[in-house]
């Protein structure tokens, strides 16, 4: 049974809605300083020369079918399912994990081509903002692989959806973050060199 | 009191708290599949040229696709309006702040 609440809701939950209001405005900064900064690449090379539209296309596409999979865990737990439960749970943290390889892909490419941390402005912009959010993504992971060991416990029931919600809210989070970086960092058209 | 008004103010009780009821899986899939539609879209237009409209359609798949997510997936569209709010105030304070820290800088004149 749910703690009473003078609001009625779950403090838990209230306290990660309020967690994830204020993570608007850390991303809000990264965004925006990367918006002043796509322009000043100097002699390194420039992000309209760089991206791999395709392939990050297809790691947004992972990102986003995660969110399908981490909503698909979430209601096996509703119904008491746990064999799907853990299901959705491992792959949704596999997703994850892919997503973050490549990332990890992407700059490495991106140094052997010639763009590092402090090569400019628009470097640091871009490494500052996708890695802030390939940390996120990979805390999720760590919180979803501590969800499926604590289900091998015995310890993650239908009592306890509540957690996998609150788990869940933060990596929807991620999702739509990363659907703001992909149009506004990789789609909107990017100067060359 | 009425048996109506005993079920609109329970009704209405349901609406503000937290147990409510979630979209089937089938729904799920459903919302998943217009979302990767969506991306598609997007991404076509990488490909396709579609001129001066192609950042405005790129915004508005955006910002559609974060709603989606937001109201689906994060179940605010079936949850409390407090969370709602708490969220929207979140983005609406982002927004506000940095579209005058870019404005400052002079961001929208100089391209």
């Amino acid at each position: 049974m749910s703690e009473e609440t003078t609001t009625g809701l779950s403090h838990n939950k209230l306290a990660m809605w309020v967690f994830l209001g204020s993570e608007c405005l850390l991303f809000g900064a990264l965004i925006s300083t990367y918006l002043l900064y796509r322009n000043k690449f100097y002699d390194g090379p420039a992000p309209g020369d760089i991206f791999d539209i395709p392939f990050t296309s297809v790691s947004s596409f992972v990102l986003l079918m995660s969110s399908l999979t981490m909503v698909l865990a979430l209601s096996a737990l509703q119904k008491g399912d746990i064999r799907n439960n853990r299901l959705w749970l491992l792959t949704t943290a596999l997703l994850g994990a892919v997503f973050i390889g490549g990332q990890v892909y992407e700059f490495t490419t991106f140094i052997r081509e010639g763009l590092g941390y402090t090569t400019s402005p628009f470097s640091s912009a871009f490494f500052t903002l996708t890695g802030f959010h390939g940390v996120h993504v990979s805390l999720g992971i760590v919180m979803i692989m501590s969800l499926l060991i604590s289900s091998y416990r015995g310890k993650l029931t239908k009592k306890n959806t509540e957690t996998v919600e609150i788990i869940g809210l933060y990596w929807h989070f991620v999702d739509v973050v990363w659907i703001i970086i992909f149009t506004v960092i990789y789609l909107v058209p990017n100067p060359t060199s | 009191m009425s048996t109506s008004e005993t079920r609109t103010e329970d009704h209405e009780d349901h609406e503000d708290h937290e147990d409510h009821e979630h979209p089937s899986d089938q729904k799920y899939m459903q919302i998943a599949l217009l979302l990767a539609v969506i991306t598609a879209a997007e991404v076509a237009t990488y490909f396709v040229h579609i001129g001066p409209a192609l950042i405005p359609t790129l915004m508005v798949m955006m910002v559609v696709k974060f709603f989606i997510v937001a109201a689906w997936f994060m179940h605010l569209r079936f949850d409390s309006k407090m969370f709602t709010r708490f969220f929207v105030a979140g983005i609406v304070l982002a927004v506000s702040v940095y579209f005058i820290f870019l404005t400052v800088f002079e961001f929208w004149t100089k391209g």
